[in-house]
C-alpha cells in the first residue's frame, strides 16, 4: 500500500469532502502507523476516529490520517480483476452464532445495527432434522437475478465474480431486493444514525462506504480489503474460523488461521451451494454441519433480548409449520 | 362552424354543469381539496426523513404505494379496453359513457406512476433511468410501456373531444368565465366540422382505438412481470400477465360503473345514462368477474395442490383468518360472487345494486393487489430472523394512509374539474339523445314509474 503525503493545510473538512479517496495508514493494534512518520508533522489537535483493519476503533490525530491516491476509479471498480474468481466457504459445523462477523461488518461499513450484510439464521429444515446455524453473506451469484433486473446498472457483476452496488447511481427502486431470493439486500431507510461512525472511506464502490440514504446496500466481499491483500472483515473476526475466503483460480481459501485447497475442502467435506435449484449459481459454498464443534443451543446463550426474540418467533413458526 | 338545433338543444341541456356548481358539488370539492392538501405535509415528511417514516422495511420493502400503483393502472383499463373495444364494434350505447371511461384512463395513468415515484428511494436520480437505462430490466419495460400508453390515451381522449371543443367555441350561449374561451379555441385547433375534418378525426379515433387495446394489454402484462420475473412464492407464476390483465379490466369496469352512477346523480343525467348502460356494463362485469374468479381458482389451486414449501407457507397465511384470511375471502369470494349474483339474478338487478356490486368489486380489487404484494414479501425463502420483530409484519403508517387517501382525492378532483371544463357526455356524439324540452317532459313522466328497475 502506498500513501501519498498529505498536502500541508488540508483541513479535515476538505479531507471529508474528497473522502472517497481517503485511506488511512494501516493502524495495527500496537498503534504503529507504518506508513507515516509522526515526527515530521505537527499534531493538529483534532481527533478523528478510524477503524483498523481488524475492526477496532481508534482515535488518532487528524494529521495522522493520510490521503491515499484514489484506490480505484469507478470504471475499474466496475470491471474487477479478470484473473480472479472470489469464493467463500462456510463451515456450518463450526458456527455457534457468535455474531462477531455481523458486528465487524457493521462497523467496517458504518451500518446501523438494524442493517446486517451478513446474517446468521437458525435453520431447521424439517420436523425431525437437526437445527444448525447458517451464516449468510451475499452469495455473489454467477447468474445474479438482482443484476438482471436493475434498471440503471447500479448493481453489476464483475469479472472477478463480485456483485457490487454503485450507490451513487442506485435510484432506490428496490427491484433488486425483490429479485434476490436470499434476502441479501438491505435498504438504507434513513440517514445513518450510528454514533460510532468511522471516517475512513477507501473508495466509493469497492468499500461500500458511505452508505447513502434511499439506496440499496449489501455484502460486497470487501474488495477494498482484497486490494490491500487482506481478508474481508468477517473472516478475520470469526472466533471459530467458520468463514473461508479466497480465489477459486488459485484454488486456495483461508479463514485467517489456516489456508486450504478449495477443491479439496469441498470434495472432502461434501461442500454444496445453498438452493442450487434456483439456478443462481452462488459463489458461496457450505460445508454440512457434521461432527459439530458446538451444540446449536449454545448459540442462544448471551444473546441480547431483542435478537433472541427474533429467533424465538421464528422458532415458534417453524414448529407451527411442521406440526 | 354551424350548430344544428339538436346540438344546441344538447348544449342547453349540458351547459349548467359547466356554468354553475351546486351546493353539494361545492362541499365535495372542498373536501377533496382538503384531502389533497393533507397529502403535502406527508409528502414533505417522507421526502426529508427518508422512507423510514413508512411501514416498509427490509423484508416488506414494497408497501401500499405499489398496491396503489397497480390499482390505478388497473382501473385505467376502463377507457382503454371498454371504450376502445366498444368504439371498434361501433356499439351505439357507448356514446354517453365513452368520455367518462377515457377520463378514468388518462387520470389514473397519470396518478399510478406517481405512486411508483413515492416508492423510489432516490427521486433526485430519476434521470438515471434515461442516462443509464438498461433494456433488460422489467422496470425499463414498464417505463416505456406506461409512457406510450399515457400518450396514447391522451390522444384518444383528445381526438374524442375535439368536436366538443369546437362546439363550445362556437356556441354563443355559453355563460362561463372569459378565460375559458381562448382555451376552447386553442384545443379546437380550427376544427370546422368539414366532411374532411370529420373523416380525419374519425379515422384517427379508429386507429387509436386499435392501438390502445394492445397497449393496455402490454402495460399490465409488463407490470405483472415486475413480480412474475422474481423467484418469490406467489409471484413467480406464468399466468401472472393474463391474470393481471383480467383483474385490471374487471376493476376498470367497476370504477366506470361507479363513476357513471356518481355523474348521473351529480348532473342529473338520468335520461342520458340509463338502466340500459348499467345493465350492459353489468353483464360485461359479470363475464369479467367469472373470468377473474377462474384465474384466481386456477392460480391458488395449483399452488396449494402442488404444495411446494414456500407456496404452501404463503397460502396458509392467506387462509389464516388471523393474518390475511378476511382479505382473501373478500377479494376472492365476496368480490367475485357478489357481483355475479347481483347481476345474474334479474330480481336483484337495479341501477343501485349494480353500482353497489361494482363498488364492492373496486374495493375487492384493491385488497387483491394488497394480498398479492404484502403476504409474498412477508414470506421470504429464508426465515425472517434478521429483522426486528416489529418489522416482520407490514402495517401502513399514517403517512402512507394520508398519501393513499389524497391520491384518491386527486383522482376525484381531476375528474371533477375536467367535467367542469368539458361536458361529461360527448355533445357531438350524443346530441340525438337529448330530446326537445317539450318532449322531454312527457317521457320523464313515463319513465318515472319504473325508474331504477330493469
Amino acid at each position: 500500500m502506498k500513501f501519498k503525503k498529505t498536502k500541508k493545510g488540508t483541513s479535515r473538512r476538505g479531507f471529508l469532502k474528497n473522502g472517497l479517496s481517503i485511506g488511512i495508514g494501516a493502524a495495527t493494534t500496537s498503534g504503529v502507523f507504518s506508513s507515516c512518520s509522526p515526527n515530521e508533522k505537527r499534531e493538529s489537535g483534532e481527533k478523528v476516529r478510524v477503524m483498523t483493519t481488524d475492526g477496532k476503533l481508534v482515535e488518532i490525530d487528524a494529521s495522522q490520517v493520510q490521503e491515499s491516491s484514489q484506490l480505484v476509479s469507478n470504471a475499474e471498480a466496475r470491471k474487477g480483476d479478470p484473473n480472479k474468481e472470489y469464493v467463500m466457504v462456510i463451515d456450518l459445523a463450526k458456527c455457534r452464532n457468535a455474531r462477531k462477523c455481523i458486528d465487524v461488518c457493521q462497523r467496517m461499513h458504518n451500518l446501523p445495527t438494524e442493517d446486517e450484510w451478513i446474517k446468521v439464521f437458525y435453520m431447521k429444515d424439517g420436523e425431525d432434522t437437526a437445527p444448525y446455524w447458517f451464516p449468510k453473506p451475499c452469495f455473489h451469484c454467477n447468474s445474479p437475478s438482482c443484476v438482471n433486473v436493475c434498471p440503471v446498472g447500479a448493481t453489476f457483476k464483475r469479472l472477478d465474480g463480485l456483485v457490487l452496488i454503485d450507490n451513487e447511481r442506485c435510484i432506490g427502486c428496490k427491484f433488486c431486493m425483490a429479485a434476490c431470493p436470499y434476502s441479501s439486500r438491505v435498504f438504507n431507510w434513513r440517514e445513518n444514525t450510528r454514533d460510532d461512525q468511522v471516517t475512513d472511506h477507501h473508495g466509493a464502490i469497492e468499500s461500500g462506504t458511505p452508505q447513502k440514504v434511499g439506496t440499496v446496500g449489501k455484502c460486497d466481499f470487501c474488495p477494498d480489503m482484497a486490494r490491500m491483500g487482506k481478508l474481508p472483515g468477517c473472516i478475520d473476526a470469526c472466533p471459530n474460523g467458520v468463514l473461508y475466503y479466497g480465489d477459486k483460480n488459485e484454488d486456495l481459501v483461508s479463514n485467517g488461521t489456516e489456508t486450504v485447497r478449495f477443491s479439496e475442502l469441498i470434495y472432502e467435506r461434501a461442500g454444496y451451494r445453498y438452493m442450487e435449484e434456483l439456478g443462481t449459481r452462488p459463489s458461496v459454498y457450505y460445508l454440512p454441519p457434521v461432527n459439530r464443534s458446538f451444540d446449536p443451543e449454545i448459540g442462544f446463550k448471551d444473546l441480547p433480548d431483542e435478537i433472541r426474540k427474533r429467533y424465538d418467533i421464528s422458532r415458534s413458526e417453524i414448529k407451527k409449520e411442521t406440526r | 362552424m354551424k350548430l344544428d338545433t339538436s346540438t344546441v338543444n344538447a348544449l342547453k341541456r349540458y351547459a349548467p354543469q359547466l356554468e354553475t356548481a351546486s351546493l353539494l358539488e361545492k362541499i365535495l370539492f372542498w373536501i377533496m381539496i382538503i384531502f389533497v392538501l393533507a397529502g403535502f405535509p406527508a409528502l414533505f415528511i417522507q421526502h426529508f426523513e427518508g422512507h423510514y417514516v413508512t411501514g416498509m422495511r427490509d423484508n416488506v420493502f414494497w408497501g401500499v404505494y405499489i398496491v396503489n400503483f397497480i390499482f390505478y393502472i388497473g382501473i385505467s383499463y376502463a377507457g382503454a379496453l371498454i371504450s376502445g373495444i366498444l368504439y371498434l364494434l361501433n356499439v351505439e350505447w357507448r356514446k354517453p359513457i365513452i368520455r367518462i371511461a377515457e377520463m378514468i384512463t388518462v387520470i389514473s395513468t397519470i396518478l399510478g406512476p406517481i405512486y411508483i415515484l413515492l416508492c423510489m428511494g432516490r427521486l433526485d436520480r430519476l434521470h438515471h433511468l434515461v442516462l443509464y437505462g438498461r433494456i433488460q430490466s422489467p422496470i425499463t419495460w414498464d417505463v416505456i410501456a406506461i409512457t406510450t400508453y399515457l400518450v396514447g390515451s391522451i390522444i384518444f381522449l383528445y381526438l374524442a373531444t375535439i368536436q366538443d371543443f369546437a362546439i363550445l367555441r362556437d356556441w354563443k350561449g355559453l355563460k362561463v368565465g372569459k378565460w375559458r374561451h381562448p382555451l376552447y379555441r386553442f384545443f379546437a385547433v380550427s376544427y370546422q366540422d368539414t366532411p374532411r375534418q370529420r373523416k380525419l378525426v374519425h379515422r384517427g379515433m379508429t386507429i387509436m382505438s386499435i392501438i390502445i387495446i394492445p397497449l393496455a394489454v402490454i402495460v399490465h402484462s409488463v407490470l405483472s412481470w415486475i413480480f412474475g420475473m422474481t423467484l418469490r412464492p406467489g409471484w413467480h407464476s406464468t399466468i401472472f400477465a393474463p391474470y393481471f390483465v383480467v383483474a385490471a379490466v374487471f376493476s376498470g369496469t367497476g370504477v366506470l360503473i361507479v363513476a357513471m352512477w356518481v355523474y348521473r346523480k351529480l348532473y342529473k343525467l338520468e335520461d342520458i345514462i340509463t338502466e340500459k348502460h348499467f345493465k350492459y356494463l353489468g353483464i360485461i362485469l359479470l363475464v369479467l368477474g367469472a373470468l377473474y374468479g377462474y384465474f384466481t381458482f386456477a392460480e391458488y389451486l395449483t399452488n396449494w395442490y402442488g404444495s411446494e414449501k414456500w407456496e404452501l407457507e404463503l397460502i396458509y397465511k392467506l387462509f389464516d383468518l388471523s393474518e390475511f384470511g378476511w382479505m382473501f375471502i373478500f377479494a376472492a369470494f365476496v368480490g367475485v360472487l357478489l357481483p355475479i349474483i347481483i347481476i345474474a339474478v334479474p330480481y336483484f338487478r337495479s341501477i343501485n345494486s349494480i353500482t353497489f356490486a361494482s363498488f364492492v368489486v373496486v374495493i375487492a380489487m384493491w385488497i387483491k393487489r394488497y394480498i398479492i404484494i404484502i403476504p409474498t414479501l412477508e414470506t421470504p425463502l429464508l426465515p425472517m430472523q434478521e429483522s426486528r420483530i416489529e418489522y416482520i409484519h407490514y402495517s401502513m403508517t399514517w403517512i402512507e394512509w394520508i398519501l393513499t387517501i389524497s391520491g384518491l382525492a386527486v383522482f376525484c378532483l381531476f375528474f371533477y374539474l375536467y367535467s367542469k371544463f368539458v361536458p361529461i357526455i360527448p355533445v357531438s356524439e350524443s346530441s340525438s339523445l337529448v330530446k326537445n324540452p317539450e318532449e322531454e317532459l312527457e317521457t320523464n313522466q313515463d319513465t318515472h314509474h319504473d325508474k331504477d328497475k330493469i
